[in-house]
């Protein structure tokens, strides 16, 4: 595939639940390799952005491309981390089981699982620091370690996106910067964005900024290097991105005002 | 239970117990994962409708009762797809609606009075052969298509979302197993008896998920459980000249208050292996004050 084809590329996007509109008028594209952070106030259409880049809702206005295909025909090629890691903690499942459910896919229905797949999702487990934990009922581990097992299941998926949704909610502030230099090391085979809303996540490795509360504005890459007069402008236009930065020992980096 | 043993109707109720549990301990364990049990009890009352229409128009009873519980539990299904926090609601409704149709349908039916009692904890003493070889089929059929679409079922099962974004076809899959469901409902409630069946589709597997390891291992423990708890009912029922399916819940009660109780235990056990240090925690803190 041309590497010039966006990874998400949404056009002119609206989305209501009912009668309350939640994403309005939305364009944007994300380049391959990229490293998005989405940020924004709670219900302000974060997480729904993430469901429509999944497929797993339908626009009513507008179009969704992930590489160049409609949104959903090609959602296999996106590794999802949902945001609650709670979710079933009393089922009867291992982790390693868990993991295999990333090697599923949309051709194939009633085969085993290979000992190829078992080995993957055995690797997966590794690079996110829980191998020895394959034969462990996911309800005995911790938030975190759910959290990072979940990671693996995306990764085990092999994914070119992978989408976190809020995912330093069960992680400490220690282990959320070795968490961002983990996405920082997975960025350099595959296409990042994480849902936030806590400002913390915006760590130096984040490439572009997605500011989303109903519209949603893009702050990319060469405008987050850019020239310091430029960027001087802080991201602060009322209802439309009502965030403050807040960073501990790390620069500040300030956005472009958005243009109406 | 030896001597019992020589008679045919005791061999047949043995061994559509044992049948029943596999297919209980199998679907039980698919109800209790996907928290679908409320809709289990809604189907299995809506059957009742079923009945009675089967017996008004003087329809087989697998024709009038299957076709009316596939007709409701696909109408649950997809509200549950749809509008989740609506469909206990709705399902609620249509289990009331089925029942009532069917009991005044039976009203309505000339001359013919069906017990029943029969229906609602069966009959499994007088079980003929040939319902043996439709619940051998059946289980069959259940154990095979639940084996061939394993992965895909403890996916959906399990993250129903995450399911999905890998393409497997969870619409279709979930209305099969509301279907498989309603299949399995309608044929063993003959037997059993629609509250002896919601009893062995619930205890086995709720007993079993804690110390499964995978929902295989819960399907398989719970099968034999059920087969536990139905062979010690009918034998104490034979002993004891008790009603059967009665008897079979009873045993299957105390079993499931038993595991409650030893749960309880084993929670009392483990607070107190990593108490002491708890202990000391507590006595610093009142030093301090």
């Amino acid at each position: 595939m041309d590497i010039e084809t966006p990874i998400v590329k949404v056009n002119e996007l609206d989305f209501s639940y009912g009668n309350e509109p939640v994403l309005e008028n939305v364009s944007f594209s994300i380049r391959q390799g990229d490293f998005v952070a989405v940020i924004g106030p709670n219900g302000g259409g974060k997480t729904t952005l993430l469901k429509l880049m999944l497929g797993l809702l339908k626009p009513q206005n507008g179009t969704i491309e992930i590489l160049g295909s409609p949104a959903g025909k090609v959602s296999h090629l996106i590794g999802y981390v949902p945001q609650d890691v709670h979710i079933n903690s009393s089922f009867p499942i291992t982790t390693l089981d868990v993991v295999l459910m990333g090697k599923l896919g949309p051709d194939k229905r009633w085969a085993k699982n290979s000992a190829g797949n078992r080995e993957e999702a055995r690797q997966a487990l590794d690079r996110m620091g829980m191998s020895g934990y394959e034969n462990h009922r996911i309800g005995e581990l911790s938030g975190g370690q759910r959290q990072r097992v979940f990671i693996a299941r995306a990764l085990a998926t092999n994914p070119r996106l992978l989408l976190l949704d809020e995912p330093t909610a069960s992680i400490d502030s220690k282990g959320q910067t070795d968490f961002f230099k983990l996405l920082k090391s997975l960025n350099e085979h595959m296409t990042i964005l994480v849902v936030s809303h806590d400002l913390l996540v915006i760590s130096t490795h984040v490439k572009s900024v997605a500011c989303v509360n109903r519209r949603l504005h893009y702050h990319n890459d060469t405008e987050l290097t850019g020239d310091m007069l430029e960027t001087m402008y802080p991201c602060t236009v009322e209802d439309v991105c009502p965030v403050e930065l807040v960073a501990h020992g790390v620069p500040h980096r300030v956005l472009k005002q958005h243009k109406e | 239970m030896n001597e019992a043993l020589q008679f045919e109707f005791m061999q047949n109720a043995l061994m559509a117990g044992l049948l029943a549990s596999v297919i209980c301990g199998i679907m039980g364990t698919l109800i209790v994962v996907n928290r679908i049990v409320f809709l289990s009890g809604g189907i299995a009352h809506a059957a009742y409708g079923g009945i009675g229409l089967a017996f008004f128009f003087g329809w087989p009873y697998l024709v009038g009762t299957l076709g009316f519980s596939l007709v409701a539990a696909m109408i649950m299904a997809a509200v549950t797809l749809r509008a989740r926090h609506r469909a206990d609601t709705i399902i609620g409704v249509i289990w009331a609606l089925g029942m009532a149709t069917g009991i005044i349908l039976l009203d309505l039916t000339p001359g013919y009075n069906v017990d029943l009692m029969s229906y609602l904890f069966g009959s499994i003493l007088t079980v003929p052969s040939s319902e043996l070889w439709i619940m051998l089929i059946m289980a069959g059929l259940i154990t095979g298509l639940v084996g061939l679409f394993y992965k895909d079922i403890l996916a959906l099962s399990y993250d129903e979302e995450f399911a999905r974004i890998r393409g497997v076809p969870v619409r279709s899959l979930y209305f099969t197993l509301i279907g498989m469901l309603a299949v399995t409902i309608v044929i063993v409630i003959q037997v059993v008896g629609l509250i002896l069946i919601i009893a062995l589709l619930t205890i086995p597997p709720f007993i079993m998920e804690k110390y499964a390891k995978s929902m295989f291992q819960m399907m398989a423990g719970a099968s034999v459980l059920a087969a536990v708890f139905t062979i010690a009912g009918l034998w104490l029922s034979y002993e004891f000249d008790l009603t059967s399916g009665a008897t079979i819940i009873l045993v299957a009660g105390t079993g499931f208050f038993l595991s409650l109780g030893i749960d309880q235990l084993l929670n009392i056990q483990r607070r107190r292996a990593v108490r002491p240090p708890e202990k000391k925690i507590n006595s610093g803190l009142r030093k301090q004050e």
